[in-house]
C-alpha cells in the first residue's frame, strides 16, 4: 500500500525521526495561515502518491504567506502530470505546505526489504536529489549498504558507519544517527516495504531532515496497523480495482479488450500471457482465489464486465477442490442478472466438470466451451477480431 | 521414488480444528496420508477427524512421533506455529497460509537457521509424492506416481502443469510449491539438489513467475551442476512493472525480476523453456525423447 508524503512524515514524527515544519492545507486560505506559522518562506507540495511532481509544476517556493494563497489558488485542483502519472495527470486535492529550509548538503537515505539476503537493507548516499537508480549505475560506490539482522534490528553501529561514510561530523553525525536509527525504527514497526528519503537535508546550520518521504507497506501486515490502513486514498486507485478490493479480489486493470477470470494468480498470469500468445491483448488481471466460492465467481463477472473495454472474455478454472457446478452457476447468475452479451470463453477442469459443462450449455447465455488453455485463448481472441 | 515425503511421513496437522484445516486434512487422510495428530491450543486430549489433538506440537512430536508438520493456521499466528514446529524437532514443515507478513518471515528464517528441519512456504498448496503422502491443499486425483519432479511457486498453475504431463504419459515423483510470497523456504537450488540425487527423478519441471531472483540463481545453478533435463515456465511475461500480480512475491521492481529475464537465463543455462503455459507437457516430452 503506498500513502502521501505527509503521512509518511506523520508516521517518521511519531518515531522521533526529524520531518521541516508544516501542515497540510486543502483550501487556499489554510495555506496562507500555515505559512504564517512556519513561514514567511514556505514550500507547497502537490499531494500524490507518484513522483517527480518537481517536474510537473507541483512543487513551489513561495515568500510570503499571500503569495502562499495565491499559489496555493493554482494548485489546488490543478492537474499534475509527471514523467510517472501517465499523460493524464493527476488531480491535485490538498498541498503539504512547510518551511523553507537553507539546503546545506543533499543525501540519500533508504530501506528496502533484499529478496535475495531475506533481510532489510538500508543505502545511504552522498548523491541526493536525483534518482538513485542513476547513481547505482553510474556510481556505485557511492552508495552505502548496511544489512539489518531480522534478530535484532538495525545496530548503532551500523548507523554510525553510515553516518560517517557520509561525511558527517560532529553534530550533524549524531543527529544523522538518530535519524538513520529512528528510520529503521519507523521502517520495522510499521511492516513498511520501502522508506525513501530523497533527499535526506543537512541544512546550512548542520541540522538533519527528511527533506521529502516515501514510504510503502506491506499488504499483508495491514490488519496489525489500522492507523496505516485509514491513511488509504481511494482517488489514487483505479475505480474497478477499489470495487475488486472489497470482495478480495485481485484485479489490475490493463491496456487490452479480452477480459480473463482465473482462479490462482500464476494461471491467473499465465492465462494473460496465452492470451497475448494467441494474438489478443488482456484486458485485466482478476486471480479469484483458489478457495473460490459462488460469490466471489458473480461478484468477480461483474467487475470484469463493467469494464468498458472488454469485447470478449476468458473464464479458465481449475477447480482441484473448487467444484465446477458452483463456479459454471455463480457466473450464469451474474451473466443473466447483467444482461451480458459480449462472448464468453469458459475452459473448466476438476471436480464434476460435466455437471458445470452443461449449466453453461442449458443457460441460453453465449458461452463457448474450451478444452485447454490453447483452444480456450484462440477461442476468445477469434472472437475479437 | 520421491522427496522429502512419503509412506513414512507421520503428519501433525496444525489448525486442525479450524475450517481449513479440518476440510484438508480431511482429504490427506482420504489420500492415504499419515496424518498422526492434530495441533490446537486449548483442544488437547480431543479428538477430530479421529486423530489425537494436543495443545502443542511438541507433545505430538512426543506421542506420536510425527515427523512433518502442515500448518494451516491464520496469517498472523502462522509465523510462530512455523517456529513451534521447527523447535519441537519436525523435520519438515509445510505452511500453506497466505498474507503472512515479509518481516515475520524474515525472523522466521533467522530461526530455523541451523536447525535440522526444512520448511516449504508459505502461501503454497503443499507437497504431493503422489501415491505415498499428500501435504496439503491440491488435487490428488490429477496426480500420478512417476518420475517427473515438479518445483513451482503457483498453485493452479502446478496442478495446469501436472495434468498436461499426466496428459504426455508422464507420472510425478513429488510435486513441491515452493509458495508464492517473496521470502520462502526451500526454493529452487536446494529442491533440484534433492531431485539431482533421487534415483526416482529423471526430470524436473520448473515453474517460476516475475518477482525476486530465485529462477536466475536456479539457472546458475542447473548450469554448473545439474544433469538432468529441465523444462521451464515462466508466469507473468504480460504483467505490467511495479505491481503486485495476486502473489506477494510476483513484482517486477526498478525493473528487476521480470519475466523475459528469467527465461533467457535459464534457457542460457539449457533449459528447455515453454513459451506458453499450453506447451508445458509438449516440451518435457521432446526434452526427454532428446535424451539417448
Amino acid at each position: 500500500m503506498k500513502i502521501h508524503e505527509f503521512q509518511a512524515k506523520q508516521i517518521l514524527a511519531k518515531y522521533g525521526v526529524r520531518v521541516p515544519r508544516g501542515a497540510v492545507a486543502e483550501q487556499p486560505a489554510a495555506a496562507k495561515d500555515i505559512a504564517e506559522r512556519f513561514g514567511p518562506r514556505v514550500v507547497l507540495k502537490a499531494q500524490i502518491h507518484a513522483g517527480g511532481r518537481g517536474k510537473g509544476g507541483g512543487i513551489k517556493v513561495v515568500t510570503t504567506p499571500g503569495e502562499a494563497e495565491v499559489l496555493a489558488k493554482r494548485m489546488i485542483g490543478m492537474t499534475l502530470v509527471t514523467p510517472q502519472t501517465g499523460p493524464e495527470g493527476k488531480v491535485v486535492k490538498r498541498l503539504l505546505v512547510e518551511e523553507a529550509l537553507d539546503i546545506g548538503r543533499e543525501l540519500y537515505l533508504g530501506i528496502v526489504i533484499d529478496r535475495a539476503r531475506e533481510a532489510a537493507v538500508l543505502m545511504a548516499s552522498t548523491e541526493g536529489g536525483v534518482e538513485i537508480e542513476k547513481v547505482a549505475a553510474e556510481k556505485p560506490e557511492l552508495i552505502f549498504k548496511e544489512y539489518v539482522h531480522p534478530g535484532t534490528g538495525l545496530l548503532a553501529f551500523q548507523a554510525r558507519k553510515l553516518a560517517f561514510a557520509l561525511g558527517l561530523d560532529g553534530d550533524t553525525q549524531k543527529q544523522a544517527v538518530k535519524f538513520i536509527l529512528g528510520l529503521y525504527k519507523a521502517f520495522e514497526g510499521s511492516d513498511a516495504s520501502l522508506a525513501e528519503i530523497n533527499p535526506l537535508l543537512v541544512t546550512t546550520q548542520g541540522d538533519v531532515l527528511a527533506l521529502d518521504a516515501k514510504m510503502n507497506f506491506d499488504d499483508n501486515a495491514l490488519g496489525r496497523h489500522p492507523d496505516i490502513q485509514a491513511m488509504r486514498d481511494l482517488d489514487e486507485e483505479s475505480p474497478l480495482e477499489v470495487e475488486a478490493s472489497k470482495y478480495n479480489l485481485n484485479y489490475i486493470k490493463l491496456d487490452g479488450n479480452v477480459g480473463c477470470m482465473v482462479n490462482g494468480a500464476g494461471l491467473a498470469m499465465a492465462t494473460m500471457d496465452i492470451i497475448k500468445y494467441s494474438g489478443g491483448m488482456p484486458a485485466n488481471f482478476l486471480d479469484v482465489g483458489g478457495g473460490v466460492t459462488e460469490e466471489a465467481v458473480t461478484n468477480a463477472f461483474k467487475i470484469l464486465v463493467s469494464d468498458t473495454d472488454v469485447r470478449a472474455a476468458l473464464i479458465n478454472i481449475f477447480g482441484g477442490i473448487v467444484r465446477c457446478d458452483m463456479i459454471a452457476n455463480g457466473v450464469v447468475k451474474a451473466a443473466k442478472a447483467l444482461g451480458t452479451k459480449i462472448p464468453i470463453v469458459m475452459r473448466l477442469e476438476g471436480t464434476n466438470v460435466d455437471l458445470g459443462k452443461k449449466i453453461l450449455e442449458d443457460s441460453g447465455l453465449p458461452f463457448s466451451m474450451a478444452t485447454g488453455m490453447k483452444d480456450a485463448a484462440e477461442k476468445v481472441v477469434a472472437f475479437v477480431r | 521414488m520421491s522427496i522429502l515425503v512419503d509412506e513414512k511421513t507421520r503428519v501433525v496437522v496444525l489448525g486442525i480444528t479450524g475450517g481449513e484445516g479440518t476440510f484438508h486434512a480431511q482429504r490427506m487422510l482420504e489420500y492415504g496420508t499419515k496424518v498422526v495428530a492434530g495441533m490446537t491450543p486449548g483442544k488437547g486430549g480431543t479428538r477430530h477427524l479421529g486423530v489425537p489433538v494436543y495443545n502443542t506440537v511438541a507433545e505430538a512430536v512426543r506421542d506420536q512421533a510425527a515427523t512433518a508438520a502442515a500448518i494451516f493456521v491464520p496469517p498472523f499466528a502462522a509465523a510462530d506455529a512455523i517456529m513451534e514446529s521447527a523447535d519441537a524437532g519436525v523435520r519438515l514443515v509445510v505452511c500453506i497460509t497466505e498474507g503472512i507478513p515479509t518481516f515475520d518471515m524474515m525472523k522466521v528464517k533467522t530461526f530455523l537457521r541451523g536447525k535440522p528441519v526444512n520448511m516449504i512456504g508459505p502461501n503454497t498448496p503443499g507437497i504431493i509424492s503422489p501415491g505415498k503422502c499428500k501435504i496439503g491443499i491440491m488435487p490428488g486425483h490429477i496426480h500420478t506416481p512417476g518420475t517427473i519432479g515438479i518445483i513451482s511457486r503457483s498453485g493452479t498453475l502446478t496442478y495446469e502443469a501436472v495434468q498436461q504431463v499426466s496428459k504426455q504419459g508422464y507420472g510425478q515423483s513429488t510435486a513441491i510449491g515452493i509458495g508464492g510470497d517473496p521470502i520462502v523456504g526451500m526454493k529452487y537450488i536446494e529442491l533440484l539438489k534433492l531431485f539431482r540425487d533421487d534415483a526416482g527423478t529423471d526430470a524436473v519441471i520448473l515453474i517460476g513467475e516475475i518477482g525476486g531472483t530465485a529462477e536466475d540463481e536456479a539457472a546458475a545453478y542447473i548450469k554448473a551442476e545439474f544433469p538432468k533435463p529441465v523444462v521451464g515456465f515462466i508466469a507473468g511475461q504480460t504483467a505490467p512493472p511495479g505491481r503486485r500480480m495476486g502473489h506477494a512475491g510476483a513484482i517486477i521492481a526498478g525493473g528487476k525480476g521480470t519475466a523475459q529475464e528469467k527465461m533467457e537465463a535459464l534457457s542460457a543455462a539449457g533449459v528447455h523453456v515453454a513459451a506458453s503455459p499450453a506447451e508445458i507437457g509438449s516440451t518435457l516430452k521432446k526434452a526427454l525423447s532428446g535424451r539417448r
